[in-house]
């Protein structure tokens, strides 16, 4: 492509943007749409248009897993790769792709038109095994979809005309409590918290005792108090409402389907952030993945803007204006921290802040930012209507509300389960259909592994806390390579910021691959505690501190798992000398004993 | 806050002003705490870690926490070496470090700090990314193989140069450093030898081509004296990097 076709491209996404450098990641996302990938030359011309050094915007494009600097392909297939995608067979399936391409995983292919490769969690693991086309999103592939996903390639069929039934994606949800039951008429929420005032309205959270839905638990009173309280920064004096549906923690799937079905109610709780904290401007900040529900929710706002929901004069009222705007993300996990999720909204590589300031006093573009989750804000909306008392009756004394359940894995009926807080495992369990249960994952690779000794835990902050995800294993799965896929995925997702992630994350997966290839020891097992240690310790943000839990989990509660597979109880080479060899042997077209080192060279082994 | 604020450091009484760091007040006092990404010149960046320390018994960078009165610093403990110690093997096992044959052998901050905290191996499997040599420059040769992505040369040619010659680009494990340059090469970039970005180099990437081995192995900054005798003092005296001069 040519220096001029790409500036005829790229001129229109510019001005659309305002040349603003704080778009560069939508503008990036935009440019690599319309040019397929960015190529060199178009990052140049970007950095001009934006007025940022080079070097920064080749920075942010590589950071993110959905910018390619290299072409990839016209259609680029991206298999999900959470362990219940696994458990629903993907990787037979991925092979199968493969094979029927002619085509190595991860390469493009030699005539440009395909690549296929390996994606986190892309949050349908109710609906896998699941793969993205072109970041479109496709569920419940089976051999035959992947027969006919191929022939499409092939007869290079634009995704437009593929059959709309892959692409559907389904609710399924199971279980209704206090969120989900509720039917708020949109700007109900909103007119109720502008009746009752910002101070009345900050009082209702108060007394709701709402804790942050996205893991941490924070409570968001203190969130949206601090921010309405904080001096502004610098002039114009601005606040803002973020609302994190980064949902990357593999396994969650619930905003999602609050996105889904339930739009009204979260742009109703942004916009009663909004007036509560005096905030004009609300920010979404949507996971790549999510990136096919875009149009119905901007569809949405403009209805909202329509109907005084949004815009100056909210609700007649012309003192008051709230607006919201949606950002992409493009695949990376580590902006589902709040402020590494800040840096993205602002155009640069998704690395997390250090804390203080907060986000509450510093946050989007150096002004009081309240962060919070999709469901957090869908509770504190349905709030706004009920009042504080109402939320504060249902659940746990130190776990007011309900909570959205994302489960999947091996139970009978995958989807969203509304309890209220304080429900047992056990009981989910029961409901979900989850018959020979040996472990659940709750809230993800980040959260914990239960035991079934441990099923009569609840639910709640004080005792078993949870983003959502709740991801059961049949006695018959394997808990050793459940941690290795979660090993893994935070090896890929490090953001590389600071030393003992960075190299950790990665330490720690070849360490579990090389137990997974027969030649662990009790040492390999020892040298993960170790790690874990320090990256509990020492790492910059909650991804690297929580990286090894799942290791250190299974590796308490299902030792055997592990030790089946050591080689010895002492000590084993990582190294092997016959392996070494095989790109030697790939590079000659050679597989004669001769070729070989050791047992494979007397003909005992083969190549693996 | 008043004037005569103090924090304990492993015991030790330590006066700060108010708004200084723990590794500020620490350096001004003359105490050594482990570092490699921090610089008294620039902006602190809190990503190498090796400063972790256990300020009232959480684990905290001491070069991005404010100092606070009263609060308990704990450094120079066993538990805190042996982690900086493992986090210098990995700064080892991520790139290609011979340090035999590097110029800067003595006046490394890595390699001196390895002695200092008694780090005998790198212990884990070597990574050995392949990290090609940038030799465009007519004054300065780029040796990627040893970067340990301290972003020191980022913050120098941005705050100081004005420049921006440098930036990081890949995630994880193949996080890089990059030159602002369509090419990808020094060349084709303003960088000159008087850039206060090539004296900061705290391991052996920036170099100075034809002039190499002035003062012997041996003779060096850190041969002389260990790393943890030599406590910098922020650049009220010299101009920054005298780091480089020192030697």
């Amino acid at each position: 492509m040519d220096a001029g076709r790409i500036e005829a491209l790229l001129l229109p996404i510019l001005d659309a943007r305002r040349r603003d450098p704080g778009e560069l990641v939508q503008i990036l996302r935009e440019a690599q749409e319309a040019l397929g990938y960015l190529p060199a030359a178009a990052l140049t011309l970007i950095a001009r248009a934006v007025g940022v050094p080079r070097a920064r915007v080749e920075g942010v494009a590589g950071f993110y897993s959905f910018l390619h600097l290299a072409p990839v392909g016209r259609y680029r297939v991206l298999f999900s790769d959470n362990i219940t995608d696994r458990m629903l067979g993907s990787g037979d399936l991925l092979d199968r792709l493969c094979n029927k391409l002619w085509i190595e995983r991860g390469k493009l292919s030699e005539d440009g038109l395909v690549s296929v490769d390996t994606t986190s969690c892309t949050g349908m693991c109710d609906q896998g095994p699941a793969l993205l086309v072109n970041g479109r999103a496709m569920t419940r592939m089976s051999a035959e979809r992947i027969d006919r996903l191929c022939e499409l390639i092939r007869a290079q069929v634009p995704l437009a005309e593929w059959p709309s039934e892959y692409f559907v994606v389904t609710d399924n949800v199971r279980r209704r409590d206090a969120v989900l039951a509720t039917e708020s008429p949109a700007g109900e929420a909103l007119r109720a918290a502008i009746a009752r005032g910002p101070e009345a309205m900050l009082a209702e959270m108060k007394v709701s005792n709402l804790r942050g839905r996205g893991g941490a638990g924070f409570t968001t009173y203190i969130k949206w108090e601090s921010a309405r309280r904080a001096t502004c920064r610098h002039a114009p004096p601005a606040r803002y409402v973020v609302c994190n549906a980064d949902e990357g923690e593999p396994g969650t799937f619930k905003d999602r389907v609050l996105l889904t079905s339930h739009a009204d109610l979260v742009f109703d709780g942004m916009s009663v952030a909004g007036v509560t904290i005096g905030a004009e401007k609300g920010l979404l900040y949507l996971r790549g993945e999510y990136a096919y529900l875009l149009p119905a929710l901007q569809e949405n706002l403009e209805r909202r803007r329509r109907n005084g929901l949004l815009g100056p004069a909210l609700c007649g009222r012309a003192d008051l204006a709230f607006d919201i705007d949606i950002h992409l993300g493009a695949g990376a996990y580590v902006c589902g921290e709040e402020t590494a999720l800040l840096e993205s909204l602002e155009g640069k590589r998704g690395v997390p802040r250090i804390r203080p300031p907060f986000p509450v006093h510093a946050g989007y573009r150096g002004q009081p930012t309240v962060v919070n989750n999709v469901e957090t804000l869908c509770k504190a909306a349905l709030i706004a209507v009920r009042g504080g008392a109402w939320f504060a009756g249902l659940g746990t004394k130190q776990s007011t509300g309900t909570k959205l359940l994302s489960i999947s894995g091996d139970v009978e009926s995958p989807g969203i389960y509304e309890y209220p807080f304080g429900v047992a495992v056990s009981q989910v369990l029961n409901d979900c259909g989850a018959g020979n249960a040996q472990a659940v994952q709750v809230s993800g690779p980040s959260g914990s592994c239960l035991a079934m000794h441990e099923f009569s835990r609840r639910i709640a902050f004080e005792d078993v806390p949870t983003a959502g995800a709740f991801m059961v294993f049949g006695a018959h799965r394997d808990m050793f390579e459940v941690a290795r896929n979660f090993a893994h995925f935070f090896a890929h997702e490090s953001c590389g910021f600071c030393t003992p992630c960075r190299v950790g994350t990665s330490l720690v997966a070849n360490c579990m691959d090389k137990i997974a290839n027969g030649r662990g020891s009790q040492y390999d097992i020892s040298e993960i505690f170790k790690i874990h240690r320090l990256l509990h310790a020492a790492s910059h943000c909650g991804l690297g501190q929580t990286a090894c839990n799942p290791l250190f989990d299974t590796l308490n509660k299902f030792r055997p798992a592990y030790e089946r597979r050591l080689r010895s109880l002492d000590f084993a080479p990582a190294f092997d000398l016959d392996q070494a060899l095989a790109s030697a042997r790939q590079m000659t077209g050679r597989d004669d004993p001769a070729a070989h080192f050791g047992f494979a060279a007397r003909g005992v082994g083969g190549e693996s | 806050m008043s004037d005569d604020s103090s924090m304990l450091l492993d015991g030790l009484p330590v006066a700060f002003a108010d708004g200084q760091t723990i590794m500020e007040a620490a350096m001004a006092a003359g105490i050594f705490i482990p570092h490699l990404c921090h610089h008294p010149d620039f902006k602190p960046q809190g990503s190498c870690k090796l400063c972790t320390v256990k300020a009232n018994g959480r684990y905290v960078s001491a070069c991005t926490l404010p100092a606070k009165d009263g609060m308990e610093v704990e450094n120079n403990s066993p538990d805190l070496n042996d982690k900086r110690r493992t986090m210098l093997q990995m700064l080892f096992v991520e790139g290609n470090h011979f340090c035999p044959s590097c110029e800067k052998s003595g006046n490394c901050m890595l390699q001196a700090l390895a002695y200092e905290l008694e780090m005998l191996s790198p212990h884990f499997p070597e990574f050995y990314p392949d990290r090609p040599v940038d030799a465009s420059h007519p004054e300065v040769l780029l040796e990627f193989n040893r970067c340990i992505l301290c972003e020191l040369c980022v913050r120098a040619s941005r705050d100081v140069d004005g420049k921006n010659i440098f930036a990081l680009s890949g995630r994880g494990i193949t996080k890089h450093l990059i030159v602002n340059a369509e090419s990808g090469r020094l060349a084709d970039t303003d960088f000159s030898l008087a850039d206060q970005a090539a004296h900061v180099c705290p391991v052996g990437v920036i170099l100075e081509k034809r002039h190499g081995f002035a003062v012997p192995i041996g003779s060096r900054r850190y041969d002389v004296e260990p790393i943890g005798m030599q406590v910098e003092r922020p650049a009220t005296a010299g101009t920054p990097g005298t780091r480089d001069e020192q030697a």
